[in-house]
């Protein structure tokens, strides 16, 4: 049988990086087909030469055994290809239904033939159990279900090679079991998926092939049922992969970084972001904020670590009390900060490795003497982060922050938050977007900070990174605490019940 | 094997260093420019088209070192102003109101040049400090606003420019006004920037030690931004303001010093260019131009005060081509403002200079690769 796509001797070059290297992919009709790698392995930007973003500069691209030339995101459309993009493309403002005819509108004479189009989404809706209103706006309407509308505007351009680009990794694990069984049913109609992913589990679960991907370099394909997780992971980072982890018994000592009546509001809409959020972490322990992207913890890191201010609440490091204290202060009585945004907070990425490691500290007599920069200073402390964390560029300390990996630069991060050596690190989303090696390292690094007992404020929306790591979980939703768990009596499931809002404790 | 080649070697060296590629880049710009303003010249007046061409580039050296004196003296505000405007973007600001720094540091220089002349052999230096630090103030304006109520530091700095045009007019006629001639007073001798040995060295040019300022300012910038924590400062808050909030800096204080540092800086140029016999403040409503002159020199210059000091050479050396294209041939000088404007044109297009320079060194060096591999 003629695969439905064929990508050939794919290369594609950016300056100073080759990102696809003769990359060979192959698709056959109705299957699933995982592609999976580190981030930067370059499953994106093979994904965005077919789907017309780039174009290579070597190679050739087979649709349903015809060489084609894509050459924009419409000549993809008009193979047959769509994509779900990481980030949904979609006008908040706009319904449900005026998203899914954008770009594809049916006309008479110049005006939109809506009904039909109406007619045409409530039938594949029904389908293939993608419920959802057609008239609500995108604003009004949950992730998952944004992420549906995205799928719905593939089916109704009667795509039939669809693309997923971590689809996952907004949703809940209801979300998320749901979405399977839809992908699952859309093959069984004869489409095709490709799904870019770096979960293990989910490949397991859905794929029926997949092709791993490291360096830009293709490693191998594999028929799913003959692969194990252990297998895939080391042919992704190249090298064997612990899935367990070693965690001592939860021995906490002193309360030294509490939270109280925390209120935050939106300047904008005056809502609530955060409600009388509140919680204590002790020294040797790491406490997790589970819950789903946009339920204010975001806003809370901020209302913790002052990037803005607060409403209400006392927030108490070390016994003092910092509600109201300037960063530096906050910084200097010993908060340590790995942010979310890494690009937006954590780096400034136009300055070199050995910069951004002095970021908070630049100001200190070991780095400066009467305002001068001691530049062997720096550069000896970056060496040393460099070598205990393992992170790895082009050039050394020199290094522009910009041109590293994700996974490096969050390495950098990590290693200039514990190299700082505060009582209390809060660490957001640490792993968001990194490959399975990266991960393990980070895991690790906090479990030996909550050993040498250091309090760590996690904030996580992977379930399995929740259970994983912490000895106790708050669940926040909609900007409340909604429940407190112990990791070993509870389970994904009923987390998940919490984050979506189906159930609360009382406190 | 083929043995490796100096060829090899600077390919490597400009696919390496960024930097390398941007000043080649810089270097096109300026080739493109002056292209334009060839081929402007051949549709003019095809037959005195070289000529007039060849006094551009070569017209410093038509006097011998008077000539490169006066380069050098065009080229001082300009320097300064382009030093004020990198200086600034650096720390992520755009300072278009270099020129109502400029003018408001010209006026209270000029103030102290004519009234206080009790001052002896300090009066010009006195008076050009005046200039300085009116100018750190009109540059601290738009900082603050920038600070603390976040008014873009663009549009406040632009309307700022127009209350200094009209506040030194007001000013001119009420304090140092020559009715006869209907301008300011020009400063007393005690005030005017002295020539120094350079009246000799030049043969006499209009060069003096502004020169020198020019020089020291370079080099302070310099050592601020490369050397010092508060340069470091400066820097991240330009690069990501986000950042350095979230490390502790002190967002607001950076951005209300780089201003005023910023507004000093074209102060002085504002000192420098009226501290001299023959040229006086006017009632006129005219920006003036210097100010904005420094926004392509900091362009060209990269933003870096280095690369703004040759930058503002070479406009001087513009300038005076000008002047002497002006005196030799029948096109007037405002060629030179043409082929500037087209070089700013082509470095804005820098972007994609530096991309089309990469894919070329980028190309020959496979080729050469290939070839060695045979």
């Amino acid at each position: 049988m003629t695969p439905v796509i064929e990508m050939n001797g794919i290369t594609k070059e950016f300056p100073g990086i080759i990102a696809n290297d003769n990359i060979t992919l192959s698709v056959q009709e109705g299957e699933i087909h995982a592609l999976l790698g580190e981030n930067g392995a370059g499953k994106s930007t093979l994904m965005s030469v077919l789907f017309g973003l780039y174009r290579a500069e070597k190679g050739k691209i087979l649709v349903r055994g015809q060489e084609v030339d894509i050459k924009n995101p419409n000549d993809a459309n008009e193979l047959g290809i769509g994509m779900v993009h990481q980030h949904f493309k979609l006008v908040d403002t706009f319904s449900v239904l005026d998203n899914i005819i954008l770009g594809y509108e049916d006309v008479d004479r110049g005006f939109l033939k809506k009904d039909e189009a109406r007619q045409k989404i409530v039938e594949l809706s029904e389908q293939y159990k993608l419920k959802i209103d057609p008239d609500a706006l995108i604003r009004d309407i949950s992730v998952g279900q944004q992420q549906r509308v995205e799928i719905l505007k593939m089916l109704y351009r009667n795509s039939d090679i669809l693309i997923f680009d971590e689809p996952t990794a907004v949703l809940t694990p209801q979300e998320i079991e749901e979405l399977m069984k839809i992908m699952k049913a859309l093959v069984k109609e004869g489409r095709s998926i490709i799904l870019i992913t770096h979960k293990l589990n989910e490949i397991q679960q859905v794929a029926d092939r997949v092709t791993i991907l490291r360096k830009g370099k293709k490693i191998d394909t594999l028929d799913v049922k003959d692969a194990t997780n252990e297998m895939l992971a080391e042919r992704m980072v190249g090298r064997k992969v612990l899935f367990e982890l070693e965690k001592d018994p939860h021995a906490p000592g002193e309360t030294v970084f509490e939270c109280e009546g925390l209120t935050m509001r939106d300047p904008k809409t005056q809502k609530a972001v955060v409600s009388d959020m509140h919680f204590t972490v002790r020294q040797g322990e790491i406490v997790t904020i589970a819950g789903i992207e946009g339920n204010g913890q975001t806003e809370m890191v901020y209302g913790l670590t002052g990037l803005k201010p607060i409403e209400r609440g006392a927030i108490t490091l070390n016994g003092q009390d910092i509600s109201h204290e300037p960063i530096l202060r906050r910084n200097l009585i010993g908060l340590a900060h790995i942010p979310e945004d890494r690009q937006r907070y954590g780096l400034v990425l136009d300055y070199t490795l050995a910069n951004n490691l002095i970021l908070h500290n630049y100001f200190e007599d070991r780095f400066q003497s009467r305002g001068f920069l001691d530049k062997q200073a720096i550069e000896s402390f970056a060496e040393h982060v460099i070598d205990k964390y393992d992170v790895r560029s082009s050039n050394g300390a020199d290094s522009m922050a910009r041109s590293m990996s994700g996974g490096n630069q969050q390495k950098a991060i990590l290693g200039r938050e514990i190299e700082r050596d505060t009582d209390v690190i809060i660490a957001v989303q640490p792993t968001r977007g990194l490959d399975v090696g990266a991960i393990e390292f980070i895991h690790k690094e906090l479990l030996a900070l909550r050993d040498q007992g250091k309090a760590i404020l996690l904030i996580s929306l992977e379930l399995d990174e929740v259970m994983r790591l912490s000895d106790r979980i708050i669940v926040m939703y909609e900007g409340e605490h909604v429940g407190e768990f112990d990791p070993a009596k509870t389970s994904p499931e009923e987390l998940g019940l919490y984050m979506s809002g189906s159930k609360r404790k009382e406190a | 094997m083929r043995e490796k080649t100096w060829v090899d070697g600077l390919l490597d060296y400009f696919l390496n260093s960024s930097t390398a590629v941007k000043v080649l880049a810089s270097i096109i710009a300026i080739v493109g420019g002056l292209i334009v303003g060839l081929v402007i010249m051949l549709i003019l007046d095809p037959s005195r088209a070289f000529a007039g061409f060849s006094t551009i580039l070569f017209g410093l050296f038509r006097n011998g070192t008077q000539s490169i004196g006066n380069m050098l003296y065009y080229a001082v505000p300009i320097i300064l102003t382009g030093l004020s405007v990198a200086f600034a973007f650096r720390t992520g600001l755009f300072n278009i109101g270099a020129t109502g720094q400029l003018t408001f540091g010209a006026f209270f220089a000029v103030y102290v040049g004519v009234n206080w002349t009790f001052l002896g052999s300090f009066h010009w230096v006195v008076a050009l400090l005046a200039g300085g630090l009116a100018g750190a103030f009109w540059g601290m304006i738009p900082g603050m606003l920038k600070a603390f109520r976040n008014v873009n530091e663009v549009v406040a700095s632009i309307m700022l420019n127009y209350v200094a045009m009209y506040f030194s007019t007001l000013m001119v006629k009420t304090t140092i006004y020559n009715q006869s001639v209907a301008r300011a007073f020009g400063p007393a001798e005690s005030a005017q920037i002295p020539k120094g040995f350079f009246e000799t060295l030049t043969n006499g040019s209009s060069l003096n030690y502004g020169l020198f300022v020019a020089f020291l300012v370079t080099a302070i910038l310099h050592v601020i931004l490369a050397k010092t924590t508060f340069g470091y400062q400066l820097k991240s808050v330009g690069f990501n303001r986000d950042a350095s909030r979230y490390a502790g800096m002190n967002e607001k204080r950076n951005i209300i010093l780089a201003m005023t540092i910023a507004g000093a800086v074209s102060g002085l140029a504002g000192a420098i260019m009226f501290l001299v016999p023959g040229r006086f403040l006017t009632i006129e409503s005219n920006l003036l131009q210097e100010g904005f002159t420094g926004i392509a020199v900091s362009l060209l210059g990269l933003s870096s005060p280095i690369g703004v000091l040759i930058a503002g050479i070479f406009y001087g050396s513009l300038e005076i081509g000008g002047f002497y294209l002006q005196v030799t041939t029948q096109f007037v000088p405002e060629l030179i403002e043409i082929i500037i404007a087209a070089i700013i044109y082509i470095s804005a297009l820098a972007l994609f200079f530096q991309n089309i320079i990469y894919k070329t060194l980028k190309k020959r060096k496979d080729a050469r690769l290939e070839a060695t591999h045979e």
